[in-house]
Formats: structure tokens, sequence, C-alpha cells
């Protein structure tokens, strides 16, 4: 038997039924593995967090009860929090959309151009020391209380690391594969399409995965800074007010809000780059 | 079995224009010599083997006459181009490791160098699937690359090679990251494909069987600086089963041979 014909043997055989019921066995072992402990641990922290609230007396205004907070969520969705995520998903979503498009386009520039990449590194880094709780109130002055300052805030945060992990992904093609697409016949534009943008996009989405657990955090700090509506105007008017049970729904829908963003990226991912995963497993 | 050294070959050999003519190429990188002063002659569609201890320069004779660089002194004429654009239009080069992209399947991978002369993907796809079906890769053509044994990458490499239909093809070291069983294989496949549609062909191998099987001349080389030991004509009978061949005393004599020089050249 030749080679060819040991591998396809190999590779065509079918696995029998009972084969095939062990292995969706072993599947499901492995989801129930992965969901079970951190739904445990979250489990575990909200009783301890009933019975704190419950039976040591803590003010509701320092430790508002679990259940307090579930109230005033329903009672108050209609009125505040329905519109109040609304507009700062929206900021979100805006933000973080911006923040590919710049942070995409400066990537390529700056790998294509050596001279660009040197003219413009340290500002980029040093865009990233300046301090976003100081330029939000800037732009609160120049853009007032509109949408423009917290899509900035967002994007501000966001686009770095989609930046450094994209430039990382375009720059880590092997030099010996860059030799073997110029020996055939591939042009700079050719090996760009077709080598390098495609080997970056596992460290482009590392990149936006990153910056999706940052993107709410930008919005509520664009809204403190001035706003009317959002998730950060209602944490702001609910901590004066001493209501601290409406703070904490604004938090557990941001922290959901970064959570569905982060998954939504890793579907993306895993459905535009299904290869990754592959080759990290050989 | 003749040998003469590389300075000497006989015209007849060397008609330069339509195959390979290195002629006194020197290379440094700073400071290191890393070719001085080689002169090598292949006639179109000739085969050549280049053996030698390792850093003795082998592959950086191969990238120059691929035009992925450049002599430092010398000429390196490839069909007639001198320029390292021209040399890059007609040379193939495949290193050792297969290198495949593992976001395309097989036939998307061979589909490479057709898409770069700017046929539509599904075209060049198209195209391809002849040539898969000649290098006994049919049924893999939507396989993706780790899917496959390491055999099979290196075999689809060698068909992504080919498939830029260059008239030079220029291997570094193909088989060096394969298993014996693996590389005997594909040794004995690749003598019958190059059999079936001849090539202009350089290997760079340290084995000196792998240099007997698929040259026609082999050309010994030495470290430090690389220069040319020896150029060996490989005359054997004609076979297509590689162990009668390795059997046949000629090819004991000639093995035997190459080794020696070998241990002088290290």
């Amino acid at each position: 038997m030749t080679l060819a014909e040991t591998i396809r043997s190999s590779r065509t055989k079918a696995p029998t039924p009972g084969e095939r019921q062990t292995r969706r066995q072993q599947r499901l072992t492995a989801v129930v593995k992965r969901i079970l402990p951190p739904t445990g641990i979250l489990l575990l922290v909200g009783v301890l967090w009933q019975v704190a609230s419950d039976s040591f007396g803590v003010p509701k205004y320092i430790l508002p009860s679990l259940s307090d907070i579930w109230t005033s969520a329903s009672e108050r969705w209609s009125d505040t929090f329905s519109s109040a995520t609304r507009v700062t998903l929206q900021e979100v979503l805006i933000g973080f959309a911006f923040a590919i498009v710049v942070g995409v386009v400066i990537a390529l520039a700056l790998h294509l151009s050596a001279t660009l990449r040197t003219a413009f590194m340290p500002l980029l880094i040093g865009s990233q020391a300046v301090p976003i709780v100081v330029i939000a109130p800037v732009l609160a002055i120049i853009f007032g209380y509109t949408l423009m300052p917290k899509v900035i805030v967002v994007a501000l945060i966001c686009f770095f690391s989609i930046v450094v992990n994209t430039m990382h992904g375009l720059s880590s093609v092997d030099p010996e594969l860059i030799k073997v697409m110029r020996t055939l016949d591939a042009s700079r534009w050719a090996i760009l399409r077709r080598v390098e943008i495609p080997a970056a996009l596992p460290s482009f989405f590392t990149g936006l995965r990153i910056s999706a657990t940052y993107a709410s955090v930008g919005a509520v700090f664009g809204e403190f800074a001035g706003s009317l509506d959002g998730l950060g105007y209602v944490m702001i008017q609910a901590t004066s007010q001493l209501q601290t049970d409406m703070v904490f729904v604004a938090i557990f829908i941001l922290t959901f809000m970064s959570i569905s963003l982060f998954l939504a990226v890793s579907i993306v991912e895993r459905l535009v780059c299904p290869w990754a995963r592959k080759e990290d497993r050989r | 079995m003749r040998s003469q050294t590389g300075s000497q070959l006989p015209s007849a050999q060397s008609r330069s224009g339509d195959g390979i003519d290195l002629v006194n190429v020197v290379k440094r990188f700073g400071e290191t010599v890393a070719v001085s002063g080689a002169d090598l002659s292949l006639p179109r569609h000739g085969r050549m083997s280049i053996i030698g201890p390792s850093g003795c320069g082998k592959s950086t004779i191969l990238s120059m006459i691929s035009g992925l660089l450049d002599p430092t002194e010398g000429v390196v004429r490839v069909e007639g181009a001198t320029t390292m654009k021209e040399r890059l239009a007609r040379c193939a080069w495949m290193p050792q490791r297969d290198l495949l992209l593992p976001w395309r399947d097989v036939a998307g991978n061979a589909a490479l160098a057709l898409e770069n002369h700017g046929i539509s993907k599904k075209e060049a796809r198209g195209r391809v699937l002849e040539l898969i079906d000649r290098f006994g890769l049919s049924g893999f053509e939507r396989k993706f690359p780790h899917q496959l044994s390491g055999g099979m990458r290196q075999r689809v490499s060698f068909l992504r090679t080919m498939a830029a239909g260059k008239d030079v093809l220029l291997f570094d070291e193909p088989f060096g990251a394969l298993d014996s069983i693996t590389r005997a294989d594909l040794q004995q496949w690749l003598r019958r494909t190059l059999e079936e549609t001849p090539r202009t062909t350089v290997l760079v191998t340290h084995d000196v069987e792998e240099a007997l099987l698929l040259g026609d001349t082999v050309v010994v080389m030495s470290a430090r600086p690389g220069r040319i030991v020896q150029t060996v004509d490989v005359e054997l009978p004609q076979t297509e089963n590689r162990r009668e061949l390795i059997r046949h005393p000629a090819f004991a004599e000639l093995r035997d041979e190459l080794l020696s020089l070998l241990e002088v050249a290290e």
C-alpha cells in the first residue's frame, strides 16, 4: 500500500454508531465540566451576598441585597433602565466599530511603511499615557452632551490593543513563507492580501476581545463627564440619592453588556478563522 | 563514472542561455564569506544535487539562483536572465518546511501562484485540479493542511511549487523534516514526477543517497568559506525501482566516493 492509500483508508473510515455515541457523551461531559464550576462560584457568591445583607444588618445604602436589586431593576426597567441601556449600548457599539476601523487602518499603514512606524509609534504610545478620565470632560466641553464625546472615549480606550495586536499579527508571518510567495510571483499587495491579513486575523481578534471588555467602561467615563441619559448618568443620579440598589443594577447591566460583546467577538472569530483553533491543537 | 572539478566543466555541458550558470560567484554577509568563488553550470532540464556540511553556503547558492539574493561578486544567469527580478520570474523555490497556508485547503494552496498571476480564484482552482489528480492527491482537494500527514503536506507544497509553471525548480532539503519511510516514498515519487514533466532542478541536501537518486550531477561543497570541492556525474542504470538502484554496485561506489569527498570537505 502506498502512503496515499494508507492515509486515504484511515481517513475515510466512518465511525460506528457506538463510537459516535461515546464521542457525543465525551463532548457533553466536556461542556458540563466547563459550565459547572463558574456557575457554582456565581451561585456561592450570590448566596453569601444575600446572607450578608439579610443577617448582618448591613445598611441598604451600603450593600443592598440581591432581592432588593432585582426589585429595583424590575420596577425601574421601563422608566429608567431600558432607555439608559439602549443609549449606553449605542455608544459602546458605535465607539467599538469606530475603534476597529481606525485601529485596522493605523495597523496596516504602520505595517506597510517603516517610516510611518517610526514617526507615529511614540505618538501612539503617548496617546495611551493620557488618562481617559481627564480627556472625557474636555471632549464634553467641545461636543456638549451629545453622542460624540462618548463614542470618542470608547474608541480611544479600544483602538490601542487592536492596533498593537493587529500589527503583531501582520508581522508574525514566517519570513520563509514570504520568500516562497515571492517565488510564486506574489506582488506586495498579493502577499498582504493572501498571507499577511489572513495570518493576522487571530491576533486581531485577540485585540478585539481585550478591547471588548474595556468598551463599556469607556462609555460610562464619557457619560460621567456630561450626559442626559445612559447607565453612567443613572449611576451618578442614583449615587447622589444614596440609591445604591440602582447603582448595582447599572453595574450588572454593564457587566452583562461586556460579557455579551466579548462572546460575540469570540463567536465571530470562530466563524471567520476556524483554522486557528485546529492549528493550535496539532 | 567520470568526475571533474567544478571549474573545468566541458563546454558541451555549459550551453549557457537556457540553463543555469554561476560564474565566479562570491557572497559575503558582512565579514562572513558564505560562498567563495563558485562556478556551476547546469543545462536546461538538467538535475543537480548540492551536498555539503551545514554552513557550507549551499542554501545561499540556491537563494542566489532563485533571485531572492544577489551575489556580492560574479554572475548568476538563469535561462539568460541576470537581474534578480527576472530570475525570480523563472524560478520556483521550495524550502524544508511545507509552509502551507492553514486557512486554505489543498486546492486553494495549490492555486496560489495562479491567483498571483491574476487568475480568478474559481478558475485557478479548476486549473490545479488536474495537477492534483496527477500528484496522487485526488480526493484531498478540500482537506485542510491540519488534516494531512507530514508527507502529504510536503506533497501539496511540491504541487504548489509545480503549479507556478516555472521551468526551474529549486529544492532546499525538501525531505529533511520527514521520517525515513515517507522520505523514501517521496523521493521515488519526485523521481517519477520529474521524468514525466522534466524541469531544470537544483536540490540541496545533506543526504548522499538522496543527492544520487535525484541528481544527474552532484556538487560537493566544503564549509567556511563555502566553495565547490568537486562535481561528480551520476551514471546509473535506468530503473524505476529505488531499492534496486541503491543495491547496485555503481550506486555504492558513487556513494562511497561522495562520502569520502565529504570527509575531506569537513
